[in-house]
């Protein structure tokens, strides 16, 4: 094996597992009986009804996500485990924002700011407005960030979901 | 076709199975199957608790490597079997439970005797399954049994309604399973088999590590062959007892926390050690920065998750024990040529460390006392070293390990990973079912004992002629062994006052035995072997005797201590 740093890093896991009850709690127990937590954690069916795939998010050093994911694979109804942090890969998350907009000034402001994220207004009221936003990461703390000062009232958002590049895909599979 | 009922598909497919056994215990979620199961042919042992009847299941499994199969009622009688499901876990023996459970329309309910079991389960099973309708139940058991046996073999559970086992479906076995996500790696690669050749062909001084693993594959044959081949010494866990002949000249005794002296010294002085079929348990290793720091190491290991677990190792080999090492025999051919030019001189280095600490105890005592290790040989010397030895956990279950010799696999049976007290009686009873021909003896101590003590009623029921060897020094040995060495002799909850065994033995209809001289041992033993019933021997111990050698939590194995007051240290 060759050396690697033993710091703790984020790591983007892709599980395809049998699409049966139990399955995800099966996933959890798993990692929160070694005492880790999921950052973050999204499940959903795939082209295939048979199958789900299982995204999620887990800080740790290399020797134990290397650890964890043996672990994950040992489980019956896993398919494949593919951690995508060693990989090229696009990450996609969803984020609903509720900000506050009295200000006819501001609520220009803050239309221009959707413009530039690529946001969507999804519910407007006189003194509010609540936006959609899809990216990555960066993406959304960027635009949080600018949306903290307007005065965020509520917020709520998905996992973070995963894929491979395509060439990356046709290197894998080749 | 007709139809069957849910309960009679269970049977059908348990004779499909090839089951022949099944341990529990009844109640109002399994009555069905009860029911049915009276006329089918199929044995079932009534034991007195449902943990008892996974030890027992455990025995049958252990002594045979055919899968234990258990069948226990919902709610209190499922939550019962939870400390048999981790402990098979463990230690990769194949236990079905079945469970019953309420109805499907109840379930979520808070239902009479109703408990999630599927998710109590889940973190101390391999796998576990709720059938949701009789017609998934074949197919389910099916794959229930490929699941349990298959690979690093475990526990399962298979969680029946009653309304799944009292309604009805075509009955079809399926032949065989297909899991997309589940195929078990048995067969070595090529080139990591080479490699592990080429260093076991150079090493200077090798050891064989090798743990349960081999005893589960079948692969005893094939480590006797490549450790005379090479004349490689081998040491066993205590999983491994058995797997390798306790009376062979290359034999070093098991390892770790009590093992050998020579054992743990050969370790930490080895060169090469090819782990097969073992983990580097915490009880092995001890320290594990100072672990055989000038080997170079070989892991033979069927479960990719052992790898690298505990340890880096220099050249994995996942796959099935018996295959590796049939692998590496098949590379190295009849007559390898390999560094044998210091062998001799590594093997009598071994002997050294053998003659300035064999493993040995004080016989007499002012009292006349009975040493407990000379009461395990003395079994050893009247059964001539044939009998299945079953045990408890604690001190009495490392000297049944330290000093009886174990020529066969499956002949030492005990709790090793989870450390069960109260597994040996019932797992006696487990030993016996399977192998009614085959003396069965229960090394016990006066504490694990009382643990599934309810299980003399089970014995007598069945006719068992279990034969039960209590070593008893009136506390919690191996606990009270930590409090005089290491917590300045403060007895804290470990002095017990006991019933009188062979009372309590009589109360069950079944013979009973005290020794506590050496010449009642001797007839006792005699008397016991001679019985055709169950027989309690209570042996009356020296209740200071401690467990030698011993390394203490945290130290490296070679700093082991020898007696209580002269700490042994590496040279």
């Amino acid at each position: 094996m060759e050396p690697k740093s033993d710091s703790p890093r984020r790591h983007t896991l892709a599980l395809q597992v049998d699409n049966r009850p139990g399955v995800l709690a099966r996933v959890t127990t798993l990692i929160s009986g070694r005492g880790f937590n999921i950052d973050s954690l999204s499940v959903a069916e795939t082209m295939d009804p048979e199958i789900s795939v299982i995204t999620l998010i887990i800080t740790g050093s290399p020797k134990i996500i290397a650890q964890i994911i043996k672990q994950l694979r040992k489980l019956i109804n896993i398919i494949k485990v593919t951690d995508l942090s060693e990989m090229d890969y696009v990450e996609r998350q969803l984020i609903m924002v509720r900000v506050k907009a009295e200000d006819p000034a501001l609520r220009s402001e803050i239309m221009r700011l959707c413009e530039i994220f690529r946001a969507k207004i999804i519910d407007v009221s006189h003194k509010t407005f609540t936006l959609e936003i899809t990216g990555g990461n960066d993406k959304i703390s960027a635009a949080l960030s600018l949306l903290t000062p307007f005065g965020i009232e509520e917020q709520v958002s998905t996992g973070l979901t995963a894929m491979t590049r395509s060439a990356q895909r046709q290197r894998a599979l080749t | 076709m007709s139809k069957l009922s849910g309960a009679e598909i269970l049977i059908e497919c348990w004779k499909k199975e090839g089951v022949e056994v099944i341990f529990g215990y009844p109640g109002a979620a399994t009555v069905d199957i009860h029911h049915h199961l009276e006329t089918s042919g199929l044995r079932f042992i009534l034991c007195r608790h449902e943990q008892a009847a996974v030890h027992a299941a455990e025995g049958y499994a252990r002594s045979t490597g055919r899968p234990g199969v258990v069948l226990v009622t919902s709610g209190p009688g499922a939550t019962n079997t939870i400390t048999g499901l981790a402990g098979a876990n463990m230690d990769s023996v194949p236990v079905l439970v079945f469970s019953g459970q309420v109805a499907r329309m109840l379930i979520g309910n808070d239902a009479f005797q109703e408990v999630d079991i599927v998710g109590v389960s889940r973190p101390v099973t391999k796998h576990n399954y709720l059938v949701l309708s009789t017609e998934e139940l074949a197919t389910t058991v099916k794959e229930a049994f490929y699941v349990a046996t298959s690979g690093r073999p475990g526990s399962v559970l298979v969680d029946l309604p009653k309304d799944v086992i009292s309604g009805t479906s075509q009955f079809s076995y399926p032949k065989k399973v297909e899991l997309r996500a589940y195929r078990p790696h048995l067969t070595p690669h090529p080139r990591q088999v080479a490699k592990a050749v080429s260093l076991l062909k150079e090493a200077e001084r090798p050891v064989i590590y090798a743990g349960g693993g081999v005893i589960s594959s079948g692969a005893s044959e094939e480590l006797i062959k490549l450790a005379e081949l090479l004349e490689i010494p081998v040491t066993t866990t205590l999983m491994g007892l058995g797997g390798f002949p306790g009376s062979h000249r290359l034999f070093l005794g098991m390892l770790g926390m009590h093992g050998l002296y020579r054992a743990n010294m050969a370790i930490q002085n080895a060169d090469l050690i090819l782990a097969v079929g073992a983990r580097f348990d915490d009880r092995v290793t001890g320290a594990l920065n100072l672990f055989a720091k000038g080997a170079t190491f070989v892991h033979i290991d069927v479960d990719t998750t052992s790898i690298h677990k505990i340890l880096d190792v220099d050249v994995p080999l996942v796959a099935d024990a018996r295959q590796a090492l049939s692998a590496i025999l098949g590379a190295l051919g009849e007559a390898p040529s390999y560094n044998n030019v210091n062998r001799p001189q590594w093997l009598s280095r071994i002997d050294a460390w053998n003659q300035e600490a064999p493993l040995s105890y004080e016989k007499d005592s002012p009292d006349g006392a009975i040493a407990p290790q000379a009461v395990v040989e003395a079994l050893y010397r009247h059964t001539g070293g044939r009998a299945v030895i079953v045990t408890e956990v604690g001190q009495h279950q490392m000297w049944a390990a330290q000093y009886y010799l174990y020529d066969r696999p499956r002949q030492f049976i005990s709790s090793g990973g989870l450390g069960v007290m109260g597994f040996g009686l019932p797992a006696a009873i487990g030993a016996l079912v399977a192998r009614p021909e085959s003396m069965v003896i229960d090394i016990a101590g006066d504490g694990s004992i009382l643990m599934n003590i309810q299980e003399l009623a089970t014995i007598a029921q069945e006719g068992l002629p279990v034969k039960v060897a209590i070593l008893n020094n009136g506390s919690l040995g191996m606990v009270r062994q930590w409090q005089e060495l290491f917590y300045g002799g403060r007895y804290a909850a470990t002095i017990l006052k006991n019933p009188d065994f062979v009372t309590l033995a009589k109360a069950f209809g079944i013979e009973g035995y005290m020794a506590q001289t050496y010449d009642q041992m001797d007839t006792v033993i005699e008397k016991a072997l001679a019985s055709p019933g169950p027989v309690i021997m209570d042996f009356k111990v020296k209740a200071k005797e401690l467990v030698f050698p011993m390394v203490p939590a945290g130290k490296a194995i070679d700093e082991m201590l020898l007696t209580s007051t002269t700490p042994k240290h590496k040279e």
